[in-house]
C-alpha cells in the first residue's frame, strides 16, 4: 500500500526541457510544485573540466542516458512480428536524469514552418487529395504558427539562442533563413562564429541558388542573461558538448536556464530516483501519481494538477498503463493513445573527403555549430509530379567530433588493418558531413502500444513500437540523394558519397536522429487527439500531457524548439485561464 | 610493513625455491611494479586479444598499433567493469527468434561473448590450422577474422555469431586506441597523435575562425591535465605546437559500387 503524502498544487512527471519550463512558470506563479524524476539529481557543477572530455564514458558508454537495465522499449517492423526489447541503445538513444535529455542535447533550435502546422490541408489545397498516401494518418495542428510565435519567443530568449532572423514581421532579412515563419523580433544572440567547413558549403549552396544561414543555436555566442536572470557563458567551441555536459553554462540546458530560476522561487521542490509507475485517477479527475522511491518504497503524490512530461515514450506509456484515453487499434483505426508515432532519419548523409591544401579541424565545434538551407524544407519546393510531399533542411554541421565517435574513410576502404589505418590518420582532419533530416508522414500501421512480453524494473509493461519507413519517405530519399549530388560535387572535395534511407528500419543501427513524436497528438477535437492545443487531457481536464508526444507527425525541423513554444503556451493556459476555471479549456 | 622488510620475506621465501624463479621474482621486485596486468582475460584469452588487435590497428610505417597501445588491457578493463557485465543494457527474456533488425538479442554479456567467441575462434584455428589464432602467420589471423566478421570465408560457430563476435572486437580494439589513456589504452596518446586530435583541453573561440589552418599541437590527456590541478577551475592548458609536423597521405582509392547502402552499424556516432 503506497503511502500518501501531503498535497501539493501541480506534480511534474519527469523534469527534462517541458517538466522544467512548466515547472518554473507555474512556481513564478506561486503554485507549489513538485517534480519528480526516474533518473539522478545532475547539477550545472560537477560538469566540470577535465573530467567531461571523454568520449568513451559519454559518447561511447552513453553515461548520460537512460539505463536500460531498468527500462527501454521494444520493437518490430510491423504487427506480423514479435517485438524485441532495445536491449542496447541503437538507432536513437533518450534521456534519464535531471535535465532530461535536454542536458546532453546537440542545441540545434528550430521553428516549425507555418505550412507544417497545416500540412494535410495545404498539401490537399495545392496538389489534391490523392497526393497523401492513402496509410497516412497525417493530420493538422489545432493551432497556428501565429499563434505558437510568442511563445517559441519565449523559449528561445529563456535559452539564448544564437542565430539571425531571415523574416523579421514578415520582412525578409538578409543573412537568415528566408524561409521561416515571422519572428517578433531578432534572435537574442548573434550567430556563432563560422567555421573552415561552413565557409565552404555556404559557398557551395549559394552558387546553387539555395540560401545558406547559420543554424540557429542553443550555445550562447556572449554572454548572456535571461529574462529570468539567470546568467549564462559564452560558448569555446571545445567540441564536446553533445551527449555531455557544458563547464562554461554556454550550452542551452535546463539547468543553465530555466531551473536555476524555478529553485529561486522556494516554490519547487525536485525529487530525483523517483519513478512514477501510475497516475491515479477518480472519474475525470487526476487524484495523484504513485511513484517508487530511491529507498524502494511506494509514495503516492496528490495535486491538483498533473504534468505529464516524461518524454514521448513514457507519456504514451504513462497514459496506457494508467488506462487514460483510448488505446489506439491499427486494425480498426479507433482510438488516439499510441497513435500517429513517427521519426526521422539523415537523408542523404554525405561524407566528403578533401586532399591536401584542406583542413578542417573536426574537434572543434559547437553542438548546433553549422550552416544550413532551407529551399528544400517543407513545401517550398513546387512538388508536382515528384511523388511525395514534404521536404528536408539540409546541414554542414560541427558539433565536435573526437576520433572515438568520427573515423572517416572513404567508401572501399576496408574496416580495419593498415588501409583502414592510414585512411583515417588522412581523413580525420580532411573530412566535411553534410546532412538533411526529412519530413516524416505518420502512417496507420506506425504506433505505440503496450508490450504483451516484457516488463520494467517496476512491473510495467514496456511500450511496444511497431514503425517502419513509409513509401512517401522512400520515394523522398531517392530525390534528395540526386540533390546530394548536386551539393557535393559543388563543395568540391576529392570523393565523396550520397546515402539515402535504408529500405528498412533497423533497432540496431545508428541514425544520427533521436526525434521520437506522437503518442499523445493534440488535435481539435476529442476524436482525432489525445490532448487540445493547450496539452490537456481531453479526458482528464487537470492532465496535462507536453512534449513532442503532441505532433501528429514529424518535421524536418528537430523539435525541440517547437516543444519549448508548446510548454510555455500550456503554462500561459494553465495560469491565466485553467486557474481561475478548472475545467476543460477548450469545449 | 615497510618494503624493504616485505622484499627481504620474499627473497628468503623464493631461496627456498630454485633459482629460476629467484631470478623472476628479483626481476619483479626490481621493476617496482608498474606493468599492466589481465584481470579478466586467461593467458590463452589474452595471447588471443593481443594478437587480434595487432592485425586489426597493426603496427606499420605510420607507427605503433593498437597492441603497441596497450590496446588489449583497455578491453581487459572494459570487460572487467560495467560495460563488460552488461550492466546498462536490458538483459531480461523472453529470448527467441528475432528479424535482422531488432538489434543485438543474445543472453550473453560482452564478458560471456568475449569468453565464448575466443574460445570458438581458437577451436576453429586449431582445427583448420592446427595451431591456436595467436600462433598463425598474419596473413592466416587476417583471414580468420575475416571470416568472422563475413567479408569472406564462412567462419560460422555454433555458440555464437562470428561477425557479432567480431563487431564487438572491431569497435572496442578502435576505442582502446583512441579513448583516453586513463582506461588503459590509447598510451602515450598514438592514437591522438596518429590523426592530429588534440585530447581534452578545448578553447577553440578564435582558432575556429583561422579557416584551413591546421591545429598541429601535442595532445593533452586527462591525467596530465589532472595533475596540473587544471580540475579546480574552468582552466583550458595551452597546447604546445607539435614537435614534428603531421604528414600523411591518402590510401589509393578502392573502386566503389555506387549502389552499396550505407552500413548505419558502423558509421560515425553522433545524436541531435
Ligand atoms: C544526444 C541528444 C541530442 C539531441 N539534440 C537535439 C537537437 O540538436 N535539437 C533538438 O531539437 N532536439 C535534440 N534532442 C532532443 C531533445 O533533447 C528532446 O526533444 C528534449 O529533451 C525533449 O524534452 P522533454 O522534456 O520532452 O523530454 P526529456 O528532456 O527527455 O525529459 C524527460 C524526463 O522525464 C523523465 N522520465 C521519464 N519517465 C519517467 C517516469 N516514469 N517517472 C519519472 N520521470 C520520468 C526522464 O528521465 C527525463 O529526465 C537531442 C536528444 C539527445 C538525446
Ligand atoms: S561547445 Fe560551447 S556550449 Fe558546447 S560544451 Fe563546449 S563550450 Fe559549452
Amino acid at each position: 500500500m503506497a503511502t500518501r503524502l501531503k498535497p501539493v498544487d501541480a506534480v511534474v512527471i519527469g523534469v527534462g526541457w517541458a517538466g522544467s519550463i512548466m515547472a518554473n512558470e507555474l512556481a513564478k506563479a506561486g503554485l507549489k510544485v513538485v517534480g519528480l524524476e526516474r533518473g539522478r539529481y545532475r547539477g550545472q557543477e560537477e560538469f566540470a573540466l577535465p573530467g567531461i572530455h571523454d568520449e568513451l564514458k559519454y559518447n561511447r558508454r552513453l553515461e548520460l542516458f537512460e539505463d536500460l537495465s531498468r527500462s527501454t522499449i521494444t520493437c518490430r517492423n510491423n504487427t506480423g512480428e514479435v517485438a524485441r526489447p532495445m536491449r542496447r541503445h541503437g538507432p536513437f538513444p533518450w534521456g534519464e536524469g535531471l535535465g532530461g535529455a535536454g542536458f546532453h542535447w546537440a542545441g540545434w533550435t528550430w521553428r516549425h514552418s507555418p505550412w507544417s502546422f497545416k500540412m494535410r490541408t495545404n498539401t490537399i489545397e495545392r496538389y489534391g487529395e490523392r497526393a497523401i498516401p492513402t496509410d497516412a494518418t497525417i493530420q493538422d495542428w489545432p493551432m497556428t504558427y501565429d499563434e505558437l510565435e510568442p511563445y517559441y519567443d519565449k523559449f528561445e530568449y529563456a535559452i539564448g539562442l544564437s542565430g539571425k532572423a531571415g523574416n523579421l514581421n514578415g520582412e525578409i532579412q538578409a543573412g537568415g533563413n528566408p524561409f521561416e515563419g515571422p519572428r517578433s523580433r531578432e534572435f537574442p544572440n548573434p550567430p556563432l562564429r563560422k567555421s573552415y567547413g561552413m565557409a565552404v558549403f555556404e559557398e557551395a549552396t549559394r552558387s546553387l541558388g539555395y540560401h545558406p544561414f547559420p543554424m540557429p543555436a542553443a550555445q550562447t555566442s556572449r554572454p548572456y542573461t535571461n529574462p529570468d536572470g539567470v546568467g549564462m557563458g559564452a560558448c569555446l567551441y571545445c567540441g564536446y558538448c553533445m551527449n555531455t555536459g557544458c563547464e562554461v553554462a554556454a550550452k542551452a540546458t535546463p539547468q543553465t536556464t530555466v531551473l536555476p530560476a524555478a529553485m529561486q522561487t522556494g516554490n519547487f521542490e525536485i525529487r530525483a530516483h523517483a519513478a512514477v509507475t501510475r497516475i491515479n485517477t477518480s472519474g475525470n479527475r487526476a487524484t495523484s501519481v504513485t511513484y517508487v522511491d530511491g529507498r524502494g518504497r511506494e509514495l503516492e503524490q496528490p495535486a491538483d494538477i498533473v504534468l505529464l512530461t516524461a518524454f514521448t515514450w513514457s507519456n504514451t506509456q504513462q497514459l496506457l498503463v494508467s488506462g487514460i484515453g483510448k488505446p489506439y487499434d491499427p486494425a480498426t483505426g479507433a482510438g488516439n493513445v499510441g497513435k500517429n508515432y513517427s521519426w526521422h532519419g539523415a537523408m542523404p548523409y554525405i561524407p566528403l573527403y578533401y586532399d591536401d591544401g584542406h583542413v578542417f579541424n573536426p574537434f572543434m565545434g559547437a553542438g548546433a555549430l553549422g550552416m544550413s538551407f532551407s529551399d528544400l524544407e517543407g513545401d517550398n519546393f513546387d512538388h508536382t509530379g515528384l511523388g511525395f510531399i514534404g521536404g528536408i533542411f539540409m546541414t554542414y554541421f560541427q558539433l565536435g567530433s573526437g576520433p572515438m565517435m568520427y573515423q572517416p574513410t572513404p567508401p572501399g576502404t576496408p574496416g580495419w588493418g593498415s588501409e583502414w589505418k592510414q585512411a583515417v590518420a588522412h581523413y580525420y582532419n580532411r573530412s566535411l558531413q553534410v546532412v538533411g533530416f526529412h519530413d516524416h508522414l505518420s502512417y496507420r500501421g506506425n504506433y505505440m502500444d503496450l508490450d504483451p512480453n516484457y516488463a520494467d524494473i517496476y512491473g510495467n509493461p514496456l511500450l511496444r513500437l511497431t514503425y517502419d519507413i513509409g513509401p512517401n519517405e522512400i520515394r523522398m530519399s531517392d530525390y534528395m540523394v540526386g540533390v546530394g549530388h548536386e551539393v557535393a560535387k559543388a563543395m568540391k572535395p576529392s570523393r565523396y558519397a550520397v546515402y539515402g534511407l535504408p529500405k528498412r528500419f533497423d533497432a540496431g543501427a545508428n541514425y544520427f536522429v533521436i526525434h521520437q513524436v506522437g503518442g499523445a497528438m493534440t488535435g481539435s477535437t476529442p476524436e482525432n487527439s489525445v490532448v487540445n492545443k493547450y496539452m490537456q487531457s481531453w479526458d482528464v481536464p487537470n492532465l496535462f500531457v507536453i512534449g513532442a508526444s503532441a505532433f501528429p507527425q514529424i518535421t524536418a525541423y528537430n523539435p525541440t524548439g517547437t516543444v519549448g513554444a508548446l510548454s510555455y503556451m500550456s503554462a500561459d493556459a494553465i495560469i491565466n485561464q485553467y486557474l481561475k476555471n478548472p475545467g476543460p479549456l477548450v469545449s | 610493513m615497510d618494503r624493504r622488510r616485505f622484499l627481504s620475506i620474499l627473497s628468503s621465501t623464493v631461496a627456498a625455491l630454485g633459482s629460476a624463479n629467484v631470478l623472476a621474482v628479483h626481476k619483479v621486485a626490481a621493476l617496482g611494479t608498474m606493468k599492466k596486468a589481465y584481470t579478466f582475460f586467461t593467458g590463452a584469452e589474452s595471447a588471443f586479444i593481443e594478437a587480434a588487435v595487432a592485425r586489426i590497428i597493426p603496427a606499420d610505417d605510420l607507427g605503433p598499433g593498437a597492441l603497441e597501445a596497450d590496446a588489449s588491457y583497455f578491453i581487459d578493463q572494459q570487460l572487467t567493469g560495467d560495460y563488460g557485465a552488461g550492466a546498462r543494457f536490458y538483459n531480461q527474456g523472453p529470448f527467441g527468434a528475432t528479424t535482422p533488425y531488432q538489434g543485438y538479442q543474445l543472453p550473453l554479456s560482452p564478458r560471456d561473448l568475449y569468453r565464448v567467441g575466443i574460445a570458438a575462434t581458437d577451436r576453429y584455428c586449431r582445427e583448420t590450422y592446427g595451431k591456436d589464432f595467436a600462433q598463425l602467420e598474419p596473413a592466416q589471423q587476417d583471414e580468420v577474422l575475416q571470416g568472422l566478421q563475413g567479408v569472406a570465408g564462412d567462419v560460422a560457430f555454433e555458440e555464437v555469431p562470428g561477425a557479432t563476435f567480431f563487431s564487438h572486437l572491431l569497435t572496442d580494439a578502435k576505442d582502446g586506441f583512441f579513448a583516453d589513456p586513463a582506461y588503459g589504452g590509447n598510451k602515450d596518446m598514438v592514437g591522438w597523435k596518429l590523426v592530429g586530435f588534440p585530447g581534452v583541453p578545448a578553447q577553440y573561440t578564435e582558432f575556429i575562425e583561422r579557416h584551413n589552418e591546421a591545429y598541429d599541437v601535442e595532445p593533452v590527456d586527462l591525467g596530465s591535465m589532472q595533475h596540473a590541478g587544471m580540475h579546480q577551475e574552468h582552466l583550458h592548458a595551452v597546447h604546445r605546437r607539435a614537435a614534428v609536423p603531421r604528414r600523411t597521405t591518402a590510401p589509393a582509392p578502392r573502386p566503389v559500387d555506387p549502389d552499396e547502402p550505407y552500413d548505419w552499424k558502423s558509421g560515425p556516432r553522433f545524436s541531435v
